[in-house]
C-alpha cells in the first residue's frame, strides 16, 4: 500500500469515481434497499425490493457500458478500467440481474422474508466487480472479502432448513481459512518484491532472478483462490454448501464470484507471469476435472450433481490457464461467460422445480418432467447438453477453445485427460435427461406455471447459450482484445 | 459502399416457416400450414427477385457478412453470403421452381397424413439449399450440402412406415456420406494448404498457382476429391445408385430435390470451384469422362424401365451427366444453362408424372396405363412439352442447352460429342416411349373396380380412397397451374441462350461470363484432343469463327436428327407395332435382362461392399470389437469408476474438520511443490 501513495495527489480525482461507477451504483442501490426494508409494507415489499435491485443491476450494466468508453487507471493506480475489466463487469452485473429474476418466485414459494437478500446480492456483486478491475493485491483481497461475506450469508438464507445454516457456517469457516492463505500469499509477495501492485510485481519478477519466496506466495494465493473457484484439492466444501444453499444463490455463487476470481487468477497467472504456473495448474486442472466428474457419477441429488459438475468445469477452465497467454486468456474468458449462461439456467430450473422447502431435488423427482412441463424440460435439456459440450450450444465452443488453446501449448496429456473427462461427464448429464424424458412421472400433479420473471431469466440464459454456440465469434473477438490489453 | 440487401433473409425465411410448421403445425389446420409454407417460400422468392432487380447496381461479387462464426488462429469462416451471376441464377431457379413445387404439393399431398411434417421438411430443404447456394465459403456451403442431404433423407423416407421408403432414405444418406467424405478431405486440404475456405481467398490462391498440366499436384487432388463429393450428391457413376431408389418419396419431392435442385448441387459446386478445375486438367478430364459415361449408361437403363418415375430418375442421372460433361470441357456456363432448363422441364416431367399417378390411383407401372391423354388432357399437353424439351426438339429450352453442351464437347473431343449424340437419341427414345405407353393406345389398367387397383398397386404414393373411387380424373387446378407455368418456362427458358449460329447472341453465356472468364488461366487446360482447343477468354461467338458457323449448324442438324430418330423409333415400337418390343426383348434376352436389371450394379455393390461390411461389422466389429473389447472395457471401467466414485464419497464426510484437513493437506502439497520448483 505504501507504494501506492507515492502517486502525486492526495485526494482522488473526479474521473476516479467514474472508474468505479458500477460499484458505486450497486452500493447505492444496496443501501437504499437496506434503508427501505424496514419501512415498506411487509407483504408487498417482497417484489418491490426485488424490482429495485433489478433496476440497480440494470443501472450497473448501463454504467459499465458507459464506463467502457473511458478506460484508464484510478485511485493511485489501484483500479484499472480496460476491456478486460469491462468484460467481467458486464458478465457479473448481467449474472446479478438474471439471478434476481430467478429469485422472485423462489423467495415467495419458500416464504422467506426477503429482508436484506437483494441488498446482499448487490453488495456481493460490488466485491466481484471490484475484483476484476483491481490491479493491487490488497484491494483485491478487500474485494474478495466483500464478495465472500455476502455469499456466506446468502448461503444460509433458507432459515428454516438446518442444512442451509450448516452450509453457511461451513462455507464461512472454510472460506475464512482459505482467505487467510490468500492474505498470507499477498504478504509474502510483498516481501519478495516490495510491492503489492501487479504491474510493479511483474516488472520486479521480470528484471531479476525470482526469489523462492515469490513461488511460495503464488502457491498460497493459488490455495486461496482455488478454494473460491472450487478447484481440487480445495473443492471439498462445494457439494455440502451447494446442497444447502438456496437454489438461485447456488446459481449465483457458482458463476459470478467464480468469474471474478478467475479474472484475478488471470491477472496473477498471466499478467504477473507467475513462476511455476504450469505444473501447479496442470495438476489442479487434471484433479478437478477427474474428481468432479467421478464424484458426480453416483449423485442422486441434482444440486449435489451440479456441484460436482461445477468442480469439473473449474477444472476445464483451469486448462486454459496452462495454455499460452494469447490463447489461454480469451478461451478462459469465453468459458466463464458460457458457463455462467448454462449454469444459471440449470439452477433456475432447479429452483422453480424444487417447490416449497426445495422438496423435489432428487433425480427421481425429475422423472417424467418432459411430460409434466415440456418447456421446462426442454430448457433443462439445453443447459445440460451445453454442460456436456454438444455443438450448437455454448459449452461446445467453450471446451473447444480451451482444449485447442492447450493443444497449441503442446499440453497433449492434459487435453486427453480433459476429453476423457468430457466423455465421463456425458454419462451423468445424460442420466438426468433420460430420467426427464424416458421415465414415467412419479407425481402427476400439475406443476405451477412458470412466472414471467423466471421465464425471462430462462429465455435470456437459453438464448445466450445458443447464441454463444452458434456465433461465438463476436464474444471471442472481444475477449482476444481484452487479452491484448492485459498483456500489452 | 455497396447496399445491404439482407441476403440472410433469403435462406432464413423458409427456416422460419419450417420452424412454425415443425413446432406447432400439428395443431394448425391444413389451410394454415399451407399458408405458412407458401408465404415464407414465396417471400424468399420475392427477395430473390429483389436481388435480381438490384443486381446491376452491385459490385460483383457482392459479399454480406451476417456474423462472425469460427475464428481459430488465422482460420476464419463467417456466416457470410456471396452473390454473383452464378449464385443469382441458382437463387432464382431454386426459389422459383421451389415455390411452384410447394404450390403443386398442396394438391398432391392434401389427403395425406403428416401434412405439416411434409411442408416443414420442404421448407427446411429450401433453407439448406439456399444456404448452399449463397454461402461465401466452403464450410457454410458444406452445412447447406449436408442439410439438403438431411432434408432429402427425411423426405425420401416420408412414408417411413413403409420398409422400402425407409431403406431408400438410408441408402441415399449412406451413399451420400461416401461422397461427402471426399468433399471433406478436399476441404481439409484447402485448410492445410491455403489456410482458408473463403471462396475469394481460395480462388486467389488457386489462381496464383500454375496449371498442373503434365503433373498432378494439389489442385488435381482437391479437384478429384470435390468430384467425389459432387458424384455423390449429383448421382454420378459410381455413386448414382441412390437416386432411383429415392423415388420412394412423394412425387413433388422427386421433382424438387431429386430433379430440379438438390441433385444439381454437385454441378453448382464444380462450377463454383472452376478456378481450381481450370488449373487441374486431369481432374477436369475425369469430370468430363464420368459425366459422359453416366449420361450414356443411365440412358440405356432408362429405356427398359417400366416404372414411370424410375424412367425419369434414370433420365435425371443421364441429364446430370450432360452437365458434368459440360463442366468437364470447361464450358461451365453451358452446364449451368442446362441445369436451369433441366430444372424447368424435369421438374415439369416429375410433376406431370405425379399428376398421372394421382389420376390412376397410385399406379406407377406404365404397362398398366395407356390412353390417358383424353382423360387428363392438361397433364398430357404439359408433359408433351416437357418431353419435347428434354428430347431436344428445336425451339424448346432443352434443345438450346443440350446443343450448346454438345458443341462445346465436340471442341474438346469428338468422342464426347459422339456419346452425347447417342445419348440424345436414347433420351428421345425413352421419353417418347414413356409418352406413348402412358397416354396413347388403350387403357391397360383395371378400369371398373378401384378397390382392386388399390390392392394391386404397390400404393407408392398412397392415394386416398376417395380419389381411387372417382376413377381416372384430371388433377385439381392448384396442381395444374404449376404445370402450366413450368411448361411455359420449358418452352421459352432456352431463348436467353440462343447461340450465334442460330441468329441469337447467347446472352446467358455472356451474363455468366464474368464469373468464369475473369480467372481463367492463360493457357487452356490440355484436353484429350489438344488440337481443337481454343483460348477460354473467347466467348462462343469467338469459337465460331474458329470452326465455322456452318459446322456448328451441321452438328445441330445431327442432334436434331438423333432426337427425331428416337421419336420415330418410339412411335414405331410402342404405337404402331406394340408386339415388337417384346420380340426384341426376347431376341436380346441376356442384354435386355441386364439393362432391365440396371446392369446388376446394385447386386454388384451388395456383394462387393454392403455384404462384406455388414458381415464384417456383425462378426468382427459387433461381436468381436464392440461386445468383446469396447463394451467389456467400458463396463469394467464404468464399474471401476463408480466404485472409485463411491469410495470418494467417504472423502465427503460432511465433517468440517476433515474438510479443513483436506484443504490444509492440499495447501501443504502445493507449497512443497512450489518450493521445490523455486529452489531447483
Amino acid at each position: 500500500m505504501s507504494l501506492a501513495f507515492q502517486a502525486s495527489q492526495a485526494l482522488p480525482r473526479g474521473t476516479d469515481y467514474l472508474r468505479i461507477l458500477p460499484e458505486l451504483v450497486l452500493s447505492i442501490f444496496g443501501m437504499i434497499i437496506m434503508v427501505l426494508d424496514p419501512v415498506v409494507d411487509q407483504r408487498r415489499n417482497q417484489k418491490a425490493l426485488g424490482t429495485l435491485a433489478l433496476i440497480g443491476s440494470l443501472a450497473a450494466i448501463a454504467s459499465t457500458l458507459w464506463q467502457a468508453r473511458a478506460p484508464g487507471l484510478a485511485f493511485w493506480n489501484m483500479v484499472q478500467v480496460d476491456t478486460f475489466s469491462v468484460f467481467f463487469h458486464f458478465l457479473i452485473t448481467t449474472i446479478t440481474a438474471v439471478v434476481i429474476l430467478t429469485s422472485y418466485e423462489y423467495m415467495e414459494v419458500q416464504q422467506i422474508r426477503v429482508g436484506e437478500y437483494y441488498a446482499l446480492i448487490l453488495f456481493g456483486a460490488v466485491g466481484m466487480c471490484l475484483m476484476s478491475s483491481a490491479v493491487e493485491l490488497v484491494l483485491i483481497f478487500i474485494a474478495l472479502e466483500i464478495s465472500s461475506i455476502s455469499t456466506y450469508i446468502l448461503a444460509g438464507f433458507r432459515r428454516r432448513a438446518a442444512i442451509s445454516s450448516e452450509a453457511s457456517i461451513k462455507y464461512f469457516l472454510l472460506g475464512s481459512f482459505a482467505t487467510a492463505f490468500f492474505l498470507y500469499g499477498v504478504a509474502l509477495m510483498f516481501g519478495a518484491t516490495g510491492s503489492t501492485s501487479i504491474p510493479t510485481i511483474e516488472q520486479h519478477l521480470r528484471s531479476g532472478s525470482i526469489p523462492v519466496l515469490a513461488y511460495v506466495a503464488i502457491a498460497l494465493m493459488f490455495v486461496g483462490l482455488g478454494f473460491k473457484v472450487a478447484a481440487a484439492p480445495f473443492h471439498v466444501w462445494t457439494p455440502d454448501v451447494y446442497e444447502g444453499a438456496p437454489a438461485p444463490i447456488v446459481g449465483f455463487m457458482s458463476t459470478a464470484p467464480k468469474a471474478a476470481v478467475f479474472a484475478v487468477l488471470l491477472r496473477i497467472m498471466f499478467q504477473i507471469h507467475a513462476p511455476g504456473r504450469l505444473g501447479l495448474i496442470w495438476v489442479a486442472a487434471a484433479l478437478s476435472m477427474t474428481l468432479g466428474n467421478i464424484g458426480a457419477l453416483v449423485q442422486q441429488n441434482v444440486k449435489r450433481l451440479l456441484a460436482y459438475s461445477s468442480i469439473a468445469h473449474a477444472g476445464y477452465l483451469l486448462v486454459a490457464f496452462a495454455a499460452l497467454p494469447q490463447n489461454g486468456i480469451p478461451s478462459a474468458m469465453f468459458y466463464t461467460a458460457s458457463y455462467a449462461a448454462m449454469n444459471i439456467g440449470a439452477f433456475a430450473v432447479v429452483s422453480h422445480f424444487g417447490g416449497a422447502g426445495e422438496r423435489y431435488v432428487t433425480l427421481e423427482d425429475y422423472s417424467g418432467l418432459g411430460r409434466r412441463s415440456p418447456v421446462l424440460a426442454a430448457a433443462l435439456t439445453l443447459f445440460l447438453l451445453s454442460l456436456i459440450g454438444i455443438p450448437i450450444t455454448a459449452g461446445f465452443f467453450a471446451k473447444f477453445y480451451v482444449f485447442s488453446a492447450a493443444l497449441q501449448a503442446n499440453l497433449v496429456g492434459l487435453v486427453i485427460i480433459g476429453v476423457i473427462n468430457s466423455a465421463v461427464a456425458a454419462y451423468y448429464y445424460l442420466r438426468v435427461i433420460v430420467v426427464v424424458y424416458m421415465h414415467d412421472p412419479r407425481d402427476e400433479s400439475v406443476l405451477p406455471a412458470v412466472p414471467l420473471e423466471l421465464g425471462a431469466a430462462l429465455a435470456i440464459t437459453a438464448l445466450t447459450t445458443i447464441y454463444l454456440g452458434l456465433l461465438p465469434g463476436r464474444v471471442l473477438d472481444y475477449a482476444s482484445r481484452s487479452a491484448g490489453d492485459l498483456l500489452h | 459502399m455497396t447496399p445491404d440487401l439482407h441476403l440472410w433473409l433469403i435462406p432464413v425465411l423458409p427456416l422460419i416457416g419450417a420452424a412454425i410448421n415443425g413446432f406447432v403445425g400439428r395443431r394448425l389446420t391444413r389451410q394454415a400450414i399451407v399458408t405458412v409454407a407458401i408465404a415464407f417460400c414465396g417471400a424468399s422468392f420475392a427477395m430473390a427477385l429483389y436481388v435480381a432487380l438490384r443486381f446491376s447496381g452491385l459490385a460483383i461479387p457482392h459479399l454480406e457478412t451476417l456474423a462472425p462464426w469460427i475464428r481459430a488462429g488465422s482460420f476464419q469462416a463467417d456466416f457470410a453470403f456471396y452473390v454473383d451471376q452464378l449464385s443469382l441464377v441458382m437463387l432464382l431457379v431454386v426459389t422459383g421452381v421451389g415455390l411452384l413445387i410447394h404450390i403443386y404439393s398442396i394438391g398432391y399431398m392434401w389427403e395425406e397424413g403428416g401434412f405439416y411434417r411434409f411442408f416443414c421438411y420442404l421448407n427446411l430443404f429450401m433453407f439448406f439449399m439456399l444456404t448452399l447456394v449463397l454461402a461465401s465459403n466452403y464450410l457454410l456451403m458444406f452445412i447447406g450440402w449436408e442439410g439438403v442431404g438431411l432434408a432429402s433423407y427425411l423426405l425420401i423416407g416420408f412414408w417411413f412406415t413403409k420398409d422400402s421408403a425407409a431403406s431408400a432414405g438410408k441408402k441415399a444418406f449412406i451413399v451420400n456420406r461416401i461422397g461427402d467424405f471426399g468433399f471433406l478431405i478436399a476441404l481439409f486440404l484447402m485448410i492445410k494448404h491455403f489456410g482458408t475456405l473463403n471462396f475469394d481467398r481460395v480462388f486467389q490462391f488457386a489462381a496464383s498457382m500454375s496449371v498442373e498440366n503434365a503433373t498432378a499436384g494439389l489442385l488435381t487432388a482437391i479437384g478429384l476429391l470435390l468430384m467425389v463429393g459432387a458424384a455423390g450428391k449429383s448421382a454420378q457413376i459410381p455413386l448414382y445408385v441412390w437416386l432411383p431408389d429415392a423415388m420412394e418419396g412423394p412425387t413433388p419431392v422427386s421433382a424438387l430435390i431429386h430433379a430440379a435442385t438438390m441433385v444439381t448441387a454437385g454441378v453448382y459446386m464444380i462450377a463454383r470451384s472452376h478456378v481450381i478445375f481450370e488449373r487441374a486438367p486431369t481432374a477436369l478430364m475425369v469430370v468430363a469422362i464420368i459425366g459422359t459415361l453416366t449420361a450414356l449408361f443411365a440412358a440405356t437403363i432408362g429405356i427398359a424401365q417400366t416404372d414411370i418415375k424410375k424412367v425419369l430418375a434414370y433420365s435425371t442421372i443421364s441429364q446430370l451427366g450432360y452437365m458434368f460433361l459440360a463442366c468437364g470441357v470447361a464450358a461451365f456456363s453451358a452446364g449451368i444453362f442446362h441445369l436451369m432448363t433441366h430444372a424447368f422441364f424435369k421438374g415439369l416431367l416429375f410433376l406431370a408424372a405425379g399428376s398421372v399417378i394421382h389420376a390412376v390411383g397410385g399406379e406407377q407401372d406404365m404397362r398398366k396405363m395407356g390412353g390417358l391423354w383424353r382423360k387428363i388432357p392438361w397433364t398430357w399437353a404439359t408433359m408433351l412439352i416437357a418431353t419435347c424439351a428434354i428430347a431436344g426438339i428445336p425451339g424448346l429450352s432443352g434443345f438450346f442447352s443440350k446443343d450448346e453442351i454438345l458443341w462445346r464437347a465436340y471442341q474438346a473431343s469428338w468422342a464426347y460429342w459422339l456419346v452425347g449424340v447417342v445419348t440424345a437419341f436414347l433420351t428421345s427414345f425413352y421419353m417418347f416411349r414413356l409418352m406413348y405407353m402412358t397416354f396413347a393406345g388403350e387403357y391397360r389398367g383395371v378400369t371398373s373396380d378401384h378397390s382392386i387397383v388399390q390392392e394391386q398397386a404397390p400404393a407408392r404414393s398412397r392415394p386416398s380412397a376417395a380419389q381411387a373411387h372417382h376413377g381416372i380424373h384430371e388433377s385439381p387446378r392448384v396442381m395444374l397451374i404449376p404445370l402450366a407455368i413450368l411448361a411455359f418456362l420449358s418452352i421459352v427458358g432456352g431463348w436467353i441462350g440462343v447461340p450465334g449460329s442460330l441468329g441469337g447472341s447467347n446472352r446467358f453465356d455472356r451474363f455468366l461470363g464474368p464469373v468464369f472468364r475473369a480467372t481463367a488461366p492463360a493457357v487452356k487446360p490440355q484436353h484429350a484432343a489438344p488440337g481443337e482447343t481454343a483460348p477460354p477468354e473467347q466467348t462462343t461467338e469467338g469459337l465460331e469463327s474458329h470452326t465455322g458457323r456452318g459446322t456448328e449448324l451441321a452438328f445441330t442438324g445431327i442432334s436434331v436428327f438423333a432426337a427425331l430418330l428416337g421419336l420415330y423409333l418410339a412411335r414405331l415400337l410402342y404405337l404402331r407395332r406394340p408386339a415388337l418390343p417384346e420380340r426384341i426383348a426376347a431376341a436380346l434376352n441376356g442384354l435386355y435382362a441386364a439393362v432391365a436389371n440396371k446392369y446388376y450394379v446394385d447386386e454388384l455393390y451388395a456383394t462387393l461392399f454392403v455384404h462384406p461390411v455388414v458381415e464384417g461389422s456383425k462378426h468382427i466389429l459387433w461381436h468381436g470389437m464392440d461386445q468383446g473389447v469396447i463394451d467389456a472395457t467400458l463396463d469394467n471401467s464404468a464399474d471401476a469408476t463408480r466404485h472409485v466414485s463411491d469410495s470418494l464419497r467417504h472423502m465427503q464426510s460432511g465433517n468440517l474438520r476433515s474438510y479443513a484437513g483436506w484443504v490444509a493437506a492440499g495447501a501443504a502439497v502445493v507449497i512443497a511443490y512450489m518450493v521445490w520448483t523455486g529452489t531447483r
